[in-house]
């Protein structure tokens, strides 16, 4: 705590034991109103943090989940991938080499996907977004 | 169908209720149809009866749809922003369609509509198909800015292409492989060792006690596909907002 904070936190303690006939000027009462949601806002972070890093080790339903998600998005690149290289051997008959090269492609593909879902999302430069603040989205489809 | 009662597979066997041939196509109304009318029967009738009283003061009916509905909204505004809010029916259709249909699932003899590849990928092309053309419609050739990511070199820019479409195009077959395994295997599972309380207590007394192991795990396996019942709804719709994102901004990831 910033030692500006901890001056207020002692005026405010010693407010505490004074009569209330004392009055107050506004702006120590805007003084106060803004020391005390400062350590409200200290209070709440450390909270979120506690609470983030509870669920985070507790449950491992989460941690299941998020990995069958990624193995699914990286399963799904490389399937894709062999598919097309599958279909281009049949029809351009390159085999193996379609496969061989689209498999390759499939596992970027993959890793892609699998980089997409679980990397923080880039700010978006278009209109109608209003959630910059945000977690990432691998934070909220688990 | 005198099958082995624990047979894990049974569950999922189609057959038709009501054989329908149209020139010499199989338009047979069956068990999995029946229970996709189900499904939206059972959303729609509990939508429209919950809101019969449209209270300002929501009974207890009302506002779990009033829940659901914003649920919904806010995951779709915070996905794809307001622009994206025009999707919001598609988007409550398919999350209550797929919740409805899991949790319905969940009924001892009743058959699961989304433990089958081939409903979970029509209801995954369905989303690619309005992405795809909303975009283009929107967009026009801009729409395929989404294959284009920004600061790559300019050698480097066919394969980064490439890859891109293929990861594009594995997005359907990611979105309705996870909703189909994850029923699917949670299906068999709690079938299997449910199966072997059967199996076991036709031991005699010693089959029984023992079969209580398998009974705890088939418990505490209904409570674990009662969550996956629902995540996988959330997590469908939740992607199904971040590909809209992309048909209402593309090139912005």
């Amino acid at each position: 705590m910033s030692p500006a904070n901890e001056d207020d936190s002692k005026s405010n303690h010693e407010t505490g034991y004074e009569p209330p006939a004392t009055k107050r000027t506004p702006e120590e009462w805007a003084e106060r109103r803004s020391a005390l949601e400062a350590k409200l806002a200290a209070r709440n972070a450390t909270r979120e943090l506690e609470a983030k890093r509870s669920s985070g080790s507790g449950s491992s339903m989460k941690g299941i989940a998020e990995g069958l998600k990624l193995a699914s998005e990286f399963a799904a690149g490389i399937i894709v991938g062999g598919g097309i290289g599958f279909v281009i051997d049949k029809y351009a008959g390159t085999s193996p080499f379609g496969l061989i090269v689209f498999l390759m492609f499939g596992f970027a593909a993959g890793i892609r996907n699998v980089l997409r879902s679980v990397g923080p999302k880039p700010a978006n430069p278009l209109e109608g977004r209003e959630n910059s603040g945000r977690p990432p989205e691998n934070a909220k489809d688990s | 169908m005198a099958t082995d009662p624990t047979d894990p597979i049974h569950q999922f066997d189609i057959f038709p209720l009501v054989p329908i041939q149209i020139g010499g196509l199989d338009f047979s109304f069956t068990n999995s149809a029946l229970f996709m009318v189900a499904t939206a029967g059972v959303t729609a009738g509990f939508i429209y009866y919950s809101t019969r009283g449209r209270g300002l003061v929501p009974s207890r009916l009302q506002s779990m749809t009033e829940l659901t509905y914003e649920f919904t909204a806010n995951m779709l505004r915070d996905a794809a922003g307001t622009a994206g809010m025009r999707f919001f029916p598609f988007v409550f259709s398919i999350f209550t369609f797929i919740l409805v249909a899991n949790l319905i699932g969940m009924f001892p003899y009743f058959f699961t509509v989304t433990s089958h590849l081939i409903v979970t990928f029509a209801l995954a092309m369905m989303v690619m198909s309005v992405v795809v053309g909303y975009g283009i419609k929107k967009h026009g050739v801009k729409f395929f800015n989404v294959f284009v990511p920004e600061g790559v070199p300019a050698v480097l820019m066919p394969l980064v292409v490439l890859i891109e479409i293929i990861s594009f195009l594995s997005r359907p077959v990611s979105l309705s492989v996870r909703l189909f395994a994850n029923m699917l295997a949670g299906h068999i599972t709690l079938k299997v060792f449910a199966g072997f309380v059967v199996s076991l207590s036709a031991f005699g007394a010693l089959g029984v006690i023992g079969s209580i192991l398998p009974f705890l795990m088939a418990v505490a396996l209904t409570a674990l596909e009662f969550l996956v019942a629902a995540l996988q709804a959330y997590v469908f719709a939740v992607l199904t907002c971040l590909y809209l994102n992309d048909a209402v901004h593309p090139g912005a990831h």
